[in-house]
């Protein structure tokens, strides 16, 4: 449902107002009240998931209750909810040596670069909020956007341990965002188009054609994004950022309840996103992987949502099965593997399509 | 290429930090990533174990070494007494030695597999960390069988144990080993040779043999750099010279010798070894016999003292002690493992980063109860 549509649906309904700003607002306010539903229960239900699936790999139930009440209600599925209110409700401390402008502000920052690029991922063949010409483009540019927020609360927290993990972040993100970006242009090389529904309508009839499996560069272009955009989201092998061990909570060292939580809300909402493009990029978006087969509009969905889904646990898997890289091996493996690798792949798609295209 | 030098920063890693293993607090100086100078400043778990031990009699002090080292308590009993017995030239059944070994090397593997588990979370691997802890669990519950308690037993007495071996303690140990060996490989298969924590652990934090010998380190951190150096094997205690099993050493495999990956891989090694030993301990172990040595309520040791040491999961625990005739001991001393291996931390860890301090930490398996007595 893009905003277009919603306007001028809208406009029909009252005629007397068609076209009017007040419609334009609502038709933009609508869309995003939905998008921050997503969001919020993107993040309820992951926060679950991760606690199901890290159980189940370490040889544990997760959160468990019988009934409602005190209890985490029928198989934990409350645990996410008593989790939210406890957040809620814990005290909100500043340090007293902190920036205080600036450390309030820093969790908005990262959950609004986490937040707007959902807008141009698309959920189904009109599912969603607006399809940009530049849509790829524009969430790339707006996911580095949080990296601000890091380093702003890493610096702001006057510690040193957010200090390390705010410039670690930084180093971190901004060399992540090469090898992804690079990535990218392959698909955009393929599809001739920036734009998310143009880069899915391209990837049409079955598995064959989606861009994963349409040459053996595309094929090593998607492992290198996908492995970029873990080490993008600060999620293990590649967490150094947080690093529990090393560096306590990393730039999050001084934050509390809610404001904590907005960190933890854009780093799901940061996950969700990156496994839409990948899914939307390489994996053939809200089609269905035969051809002609539950291939309607209700389907998108679920074949976008299973994509993203299925990548979500990979993460989680990673997550709950490596150690952690130091800081130096994962700037190696940027510099000397990821780069040099996505360098090639531009060049090779080039020529593979030159000849066999 | 030029080394950029940026200001020095001191950092304080501790005394409450995730990974400092205790109450311990770790002065670094650090040049960005890069460490440069490493003090450790411990004291904050100090409770005068010694000064404690010279108002109390013989057997009181026996609760009071199981707090020192509390991850192997069994052990620190085993030392104590194993002091106290030589001290009075006694000699125990045949039964009780049995049994002290069994448990001091259950407490052994319980003591590697949380040492190896949590080595792994400080590199940040969590899910063999659970693994280990529950196969640790499972000996938790044989010495709760035993004696009780789970973590602090005061179950060796001078002259004996406190209780016998339960009904059906052999064949509960029997399958707990036939359970745990296999778990062994898939520890190695998840965590050990996993190339990120080979990475991350092979070639840091190398102790070469002569230093680790002349800082006095001793246990699997000795054994790791390469010297076949065992009391279990070299100065034989309890009946120790009976068993077969290997004194293993590190080899360097995977990176340099005495490195933090030989320091992890030997204690898994030593795992293996003490699954050996149980087996034969438990099979020889006779089935009769009483676990208590004939003693008056207030041992009186003869006027003297002594030297004794034992082979903890932590290296060389050596416990002095002076006896002036009367039940009360003039003066007791113990030599901590983890001290000496706290100490080769400055050595060990200048001019590495800051991820690696941690790992080298980790792999020293140090415990601030007993460092700090």
């Amino acid at each position: 449902m893009t905003v277009d549509t919603l306007f001028s649906w809208l406009g029909g309904l009252i005629p007397a107002m068609e076209g009017s700003g007040i419609l334009l607002v609502i038709s933009i306010l609508v869309p995003c009240l939905a998008l921050f539903l997503v969001v919020a229960v993107n993040a309820i239900v992951m926060v679950y998931a991760e606690r199901k699936v890290a159980a189940f790999m370490q040889d544990r139930v997760g959160p468990m209750g019988q009934g409602v009440g005190l209890h985490a209600g029928k198989w934990g599925l409350l645990q996410t909810v008593a989790d939210a209110l406890k957040l809620l409700t814990k005290e909100d401390i500043i340090p007293e040596k902190a920036d205080r402008f600036l450390f309030i502000l820093a969790p908005f920052v990262i959950f609004i670069g986490a937040f707007v690029t959902i807008i141009a991922v698309p959920f189904g063949e009109t599912t969603i909020v607006a399809d940009f010409n530049i849509g790829i483009f524009y969430i790339l540019a707006m996911g580095s956007f949080g990296v601000i927020g890091i380093i702003l609360a890493g610096w702001s927290s006057n510690n040193k341990w957010s200090l390390y993990g705010g410039m670690r972040s930084a180093a971190q993100i901004v060399s992540y965002e090469i090898p992804a970006g690079l990535s990218i242009i392959v698909i955009i090389m393929l599809t001739g188009t920036l734009s998310m529904q143009g880069i899915i309508e391209y990837q049409a009839g079955g598995m064959g054609n989606w861009i994963i499996f349409a040459n053996p560069f595309t094929f090593i272009a998607f492992f290198v994004y996908f492995i970029s955009v873990v080490a993008e989201t600060n999620r293990t092998p590649f967490d150094i950022p947080e690093a529990e061990s090393e560096l306590v909570g990393g730039f999050h060292t001084e934050y509390s309840g809610m404001r904590w939580s907005f960190f933890f809300l854009s780093e799901y909402a940061n996950m969700l996103v990156v496994s839409a493009v990948a899914a939307t990029g390489f994996l053939g978006g809200w089609h269905s992987p035969i051809s002609g087969y539950f291939d309607s509009n209700g389907w998108g969905i679920f074949w976008m949502v299973s994509k993203i889904v299925f990548l979500i646990f990979i993460m989680m898997w990673f997550r709950w099965t490596f150690p952690r890289l130091r800081v130096d091996q994962l700037m190696n493996i940027c510099w000397k593997v990821f780069l040099p690798v996505s360098l090639i792949n531009i060049f090779g798609v080039g020529i593979w399509t030159l000849f066999f295209g | 290429m030029g080394v950029i030098h940026g200001e020095e920063m001191v950092l304080n890693i501790g005394p409450q930090h995730p990974s400092t293993h205790g109450v311990l607090r770790l002065k670094v100086k650090t040049d960005g990533e890069i460490i440069s100078e490493i003090t450790p400043v411990i004291g904050y778990l100090h409770r005068c174990f010694e000064k404690h031990c010279e108002n109390m009699t013989y057997d009181q002090v026996i609760p009071y070494t199981d707090r020192c080292d509390y991850l192997a308590a069994m052990a620190n009993n085993f030392g104590y007494v194993v002091a106290v017995e030589e001290l009075m030239e006694l000699k125990v059944p045949e039964k009780v030695e049995y049994i002290r070994v069994i448990m001091a090397e259950f407490q052994r593997i319980a003591s590697h597999l949380l040492a190896l588990g949590v080595y792994g979370l400080d590199i940040g691997a969590f899910t063999p960390f659970l693994f280990m802890l529950r196969d640790r669990e499972r000996i938790l519950d044989m010495f709760e069988m035993t004696c009780g308690a789970r973590l602090l037993y005061n179950y060796m007495w001078v002259g004996g144990v406190s209780h016998d071996l339960p009904k059906g303690f052999v064949e509960t140990a029997f399958q707990f080993l036939d359970y745990f060996e296999p778990q062994i490989d898939e520890y190695n298969k998840l965590l050990t040779y996993n190339k990120i924590f080979v990475e991350r652990t092979a070639d840091i934090g190398v102790l070469p043999a002569d230093v680790a010998i002349s800082y006095g380190v001793s246990g699997p951190n000795l054994r790791a750099s390469g010297v076949k150096w065992d009391l279990r094997r070299n100065a034989p205690y309890s009946i120790y010279d009976k068993f077969e099993f290997d004194v293993c050493i590190g080899d360097g495999s995977k990176g340099t010798l005495g490195d933090c990956w030989d320091r992890y891989y030997v204690r898994m090694l030593e795992v293996k070894e003490s699954v050996k030993i149980l087996r034969q301990a438990l099979a020889q172990i006779p089935k009769d016999g009483d676990v208590h040595q004939a003693l008056p309520k207030k041992i009186r040791p003869p006027k003297g003292s002594i030297y004794s040491r034992t082979e903890t999961p932590r290296g060389d625990l050596g416990f002095y002690i002076e006896s002036d005739g009367s039940p009360i001991p003039n003066r007791v001393k113990m030599r901590s493992p983890a001290f000496t291996a706290l100490a080769v931390l400055g050595e060990l860890a200048g001019g590495w980063m800051m991820s690696d301090v941690i790992s080298i930490l980790g792999s020293l398996d140090i415990v601030l109860g007993e460092i700090d007595r």
